[in-house]
């Protein structure tokens, strides 16, 4: 197996092998487009995103005088009676438990109220409760759009000066708008409450994913920075073998990314059940399996799309076809080839 | 000589990584032995627990906070917090009345008066100046000397708020050593003796102030700028602007207009009348007291001077987050517990564990010896970044929340990336049939230049989001970009001079079988196959000139249709985007 996976990137470095990532765009732009489409939709049609906690505030139960400062407690008390509810328990200078949730109604708070009377074993004026606000208020979210902005703006910047060509820089944050895309749909599909982790995760795909463009981007620039001397292949060859040639290290960065997330997320969060690690773990999970995919199937193909009109690589394209036809016919071919 | 270069270059890069890991372990071994650092790093909210502080606003006037108020002060709150370093507290507001901060461990004094202090700001007319030290004992001036009032004040100018009593704590303040106790907040009616903290440039100095004349909250906005000469060009002198509302600008033209007339009588700009001074007043210190050169009549002034473009944007900070009517009584501050138990981090833990494992098992799996400096790469990085978070936990006070620890696990794929993308370059240099050594400098200089690129955009995205961002966002940048360096650090001063060295050896430099360097299994065509047989190169680089489009064409319909399949098949293996054969056809 792995002797066959060393042949298997000897055949992609050498051409032998090769995959039509760049030949086929018009198929994985479609299912970009389509994926894109359900991720917006999924969300739309769901309501919107189902914000926890720290981004709507909630109630919050404050217990004093308890007999135990068990957090299992609390947390059934509220699940009794909203199923499925993470409620945030800690113990308060020694005796006193603050317990918070989700936004509830009037009823269901008194139901906690007299679950959490019975938990902790006090008395019904010992439990009280309050409205929280955010933690995560509206001046978080609006600092991490602002930054996500000129994040996005300066990478591109940065990418377009050290490839010396925009195109890199539209193609790479294109596939982080996919890649984006896509994670929150998923997210959405999923169900989970969205937390601050869960943002956090988000961010941190973000940025692997312009991370991992920029790494296959680099080859391509080393294999495309003389194509319109040779004619050896086309523009868009040269892409596909430069994406060919990296795809084992996109495999192996992958699964090195990947195996101690799917190892949070199935072993962690199986164990513990909701909570900040499944949250986080899910979103990266999803985001680094789609950030690898995006930059091959929807970054370098749509470099190459873009650039592929350009009047120099168009005249390279037709050379390199001249050239093919005449290998083909050798003796004619090297005679004209001569003789010219 | 040149064979040993880059071994001798390679050993003395280790010995430097071996200094900074020494260096590094010195720094946390004195901080903890003097008490203030500790082996382990810190630990956030979640995991650890910490002080929880419920904050009662007190408006001005009696008044009931609104939402808008309350949202400010969270806002306000958050920024002052994240300024003392990346701990992660959570602000927020219970019952729409109280603001409750929660800090991990135990917060300082400093960091308690810093979410109590109002940012109470106002305008107040000086009276009278000094130099910052306090006035010996001896050289106090006598009790009957000390200047009187001969009559009620007719306004805020008025010397004649200047009593005893006024002029004796004038002369006793010390603002070179200033004491940290906040006194309570002045009396916006009566005059006010205080210091204007001594900066880089300027000695502290003393004042007495009139009442106060404009109140902050009618500060509509402020900004700096680089000061216009009379001719409208940009001179290099930075300015700070400041809006006022309708209210403000009307009181602001009466102050200046008296002011105006101070400045005048002493001479203008040689002039040196403590009285043409006006004083920008945050929570009862002096932070700026221009003179007023003219009369203000739009409620737009501009304060000019010797500012540097950092100290006219703090002053411009100043005035505009500084406006918040708003003081704050703390209600109880009370020991709360980790909202996350330990079973949490336990599992997050055991899991990462796991998965590192697993990485280990890959990493032999694919690269077989070469496996070896992966791990090892992870291990220095893992100790790098550890003293790194347990180091800055003293100074900046840093702290790993659940989701910190769950962002480090990540930061092992981007970290390994970078010895995945080197070892796949050294072998595509193999495959080219370069010997080791030079396969190992020559993959090195390409693929140097693609983990800086790389690892340029992490770091980009960290920078951004650190000082753009705030609360956890801001915990998350930092973690970012630590690992990053650490990353880069581990790429340039461990992973590759340990390879420059491996070249060197047996077992990689002949290709061992399990060394993951065998050109066998890369599939090496040696260029020098023996016998005088040289590799021929797959395709000639052929250079067809436009001249022979038409011989070409000429050959392409010669072929035969054995020959013609057996192009287009070609053409369909090299994945061309074959429109351009079509049209020759």
């Amino acid at each position: 197996m792995s002797s066959s996976f060393a042949n298997f990137g000897n055949e992609l470095y050498s051409g032998k092998r090769s995959y039509n990532f760049v030949g086929a765009k018009k198929v994985w732009f479609l299912i970009a487009a389509v994926a894109v489409a359900l991720s917006i939709l999924i969300p739309v049609a769901k309501g919107g995103f189902n914000l926890g906690i720290e981004f709507r505030g909630g109630s919050e139960f404050t217990v004093s005088n308890v007999k135990t400062t068990d957090a299992g407690a609390g947390e059934q008390a509220v699940q009794d009676v909203v199923p499925g509810a993470i409620p945030r328990v800690a113990n308060v200078a020694g005796t006193t438990m603050r317990i918070q949730t989700d936004k509830l109604t009037d009823d269901e708070t008194l139901k906690i109220k007299a679950g959490l009377t019975s938990a902790y074993g006090v008395t019904d004026n010992e439990v009280t409760s309050t409205f929280v606000g955010p933690t995560w208020g509206a001046d978080v979210t609006k600092q991490a759009l602002i930054g996500l902005v000129v994040f996005v703006l300066l990478a591109a910047v940065l990418m377009a000066l050290y490839f010396r060509t925009w195109k890199m820089s539209l193609s790479a944050v294109s596939g982080m708008l996919v890649t984006m895309f896509i994670t929150a749909g998923v997210y959405a599909l999923s169900d989970f409450e969205v937390t601050p982790s869960a943002v956090i995760g988000f961010l941190t795909v973000l940025s692997y994913s312009l991370y991992d463009t920029v790494v296959v981007f680099d080859k391509i620039r080393e294999n495309t920075a003389e194509v319109s001397a040779s004619t050896r292949r086309t523009f868009a060859e040269e892409v596909n073998l430069a994406v060919n040639q990296t795809l084992v290290r996109s495999i192996n960065t992958m699964m090195v990314a990947i195996l101690p997330v799917g190892a949070i997320l199935f072993i962690g969060a199986g164990l513990l059940g909701a909570g900040t690690l499944r949250d986080l773990s899910l979103a990266l999970f999803v985001g680094i399996l789609i950030g690898t995919a995006a930059t091959i199937f929807v970054a370098a193909p749509m470099y190459a799309w873009l650039r592929q009109n350009e009047p120099g690589l168009v005249k390279q394209a037709k050379r390199v076809e001249q050239r093919r036809a005449g290998n083909t016919d050798r003796a004619d071919a090297s005679a004209a080839s001569a003789g010219a | 000589m040149a064979r040993t270069g880059p071994k001798k270059a390679g050993l003395r890069v280790l010995v430097w990584l071996g200094v900074v890991l020494a260096a590094l372990t010195a720094v946390l071994a004195a901080g903890t032995i003097a008490g203030q650092a500790s082996w382990s790093p810190k630990l956030a909210l979640d995991l650890e627990g910490g002080t929880q502080m419920i904050l009662a606003p007190k408006v001005e006037g009696g008044s009931d906070i609104n939402e808008q108020q309350l949202n400010q002060a969270v806002a306000i709150i958050r920024q002052r917090v994240d300024g003392s370093g990346v701990a992660e507290a959570e602000i927020s507001t219970q019952s729409g009345r109280n603001v409750v901060v929660s800090l991990p461990g135990t917060p300082s004094t400093q960091t308690r008066a810093l979410i109590q202090a109002s940012a109470d700001m106002n305008f107040r007319p000086v009276l009278l100046n000094g130099a910052g030290a306090a006035v010996p004992a001896e050289s106090l001036t006598p009790v009957d000397q000390l200047p009187k009032p001969t009559a009620e004040p007719a306004n805020s100018s008025d010397v004649n708020w200047i009593t005893p009593e006024v002029y004796g704590a004038f002369e006793t303040l010390d603002c070179d050593n200033p004491s940290q106790d906040k006194q309570k907040r002045s009396d916006p009616t009566k005059p006010l003796v205080t210091c204007e903290p001594a900066t880089a440039k300027t000695p502290a100095l003393k004042y007495i102030l009139g009442p106060v004349e404009v109140k902050g909250t009618n500060i509509v906005t402020s900004s700096f700028q680089l000061q216009r000469g009379s001719q409208g060009a940009v001179t290099n002198q930075w300015a700070v602007n400041i809006q006022f509302d309708g209210e403000g600008t009307a009181k602001f033209k009466e102050v200046t207009q008296r002011l105006n007339q101070f400045y005048v009588a002493a001479g203008g700009e040689s002039g040196n009348d403590p009285k043409a001074q006006f004083a920008i007043v945050l929570d009862d210190q002096v932070i700026s007291a221009p003179r007023s050169l003219a009369v203000i009549t739009d409620g737009r002034p501009q304060i000019t001077g010797n500012f540097t473009e950092q100290s006219a944007k703090a002053l411009s900070d100043q005035l505009r987050f500084g406006a918040l009517p708003i003081s704050f009584d703390i209600q109880s501050e009370q020991q709360i517990s980790a909202t996350l138990g330990g079973e949490q981090l336990r599992m997050g833990l055991l899991a990462g564990l796991i998965g590192l494992m697993l990485v280990v098992v890959y990493s032999l799996f694919q690269y077989r010896a070469l496996g070896f400096v992966t791990i090892a790469s992870l291990v220095v990085a893992g100790a790098l970044t550890y003293l790194a978070i347990a180091i800055l936990g003293w100074t900046e006070n840093y702290r790993l929340s659940l989701a910190g620890v769950a962002g480090l696990i990540v930061a092992i794929g981007q970290t390994a990336d970078s010895f995945i993308v080197y070892f796949e370059r050294i072998r595509d240099e193999l495959r080219e049939g370069r010997g080791l050594v030079s396969a190992v400098e020559n993959g090195w200089k390409r693929a140097k230049r693609t983990v800086l690129a790389s690892k340029a955009v992490n770091l980009l995205a960290a920078l951004v989001l650190y000082f753009v961002a705030v609360g956890n966002v801001r915990g998350f940048a930092f973690t970012l970009g630590l690992t990053a360096i650490a990353d880069l650090i581990v790429v340039f001063m461990f992973t590759h001079p340990t390879l420059q060295l491996l070249a060197r050896t047996k077992f990689f430099g002949e290709g061992h079988i399990f060394s993951g360097l065998d050109p066998k299994r890369l599939g090496v065509v040696p260029l020098y196959r023996g016998a005088g047989r040289l590799r021929t190169p797959e395709a000639k680089p052929d250079v067809v000139r436009a001249k022979n489009t038409g011989a070409a064409a000429e050959a392409v319909r010669r072929m035969t249709i054995a020959e013609r399949r057996l192009a287009e098949k070609q053409e369909q293996l090299t994945g061309s985007s074959n429109g351009a054969a079509k049209e020759n056809k």
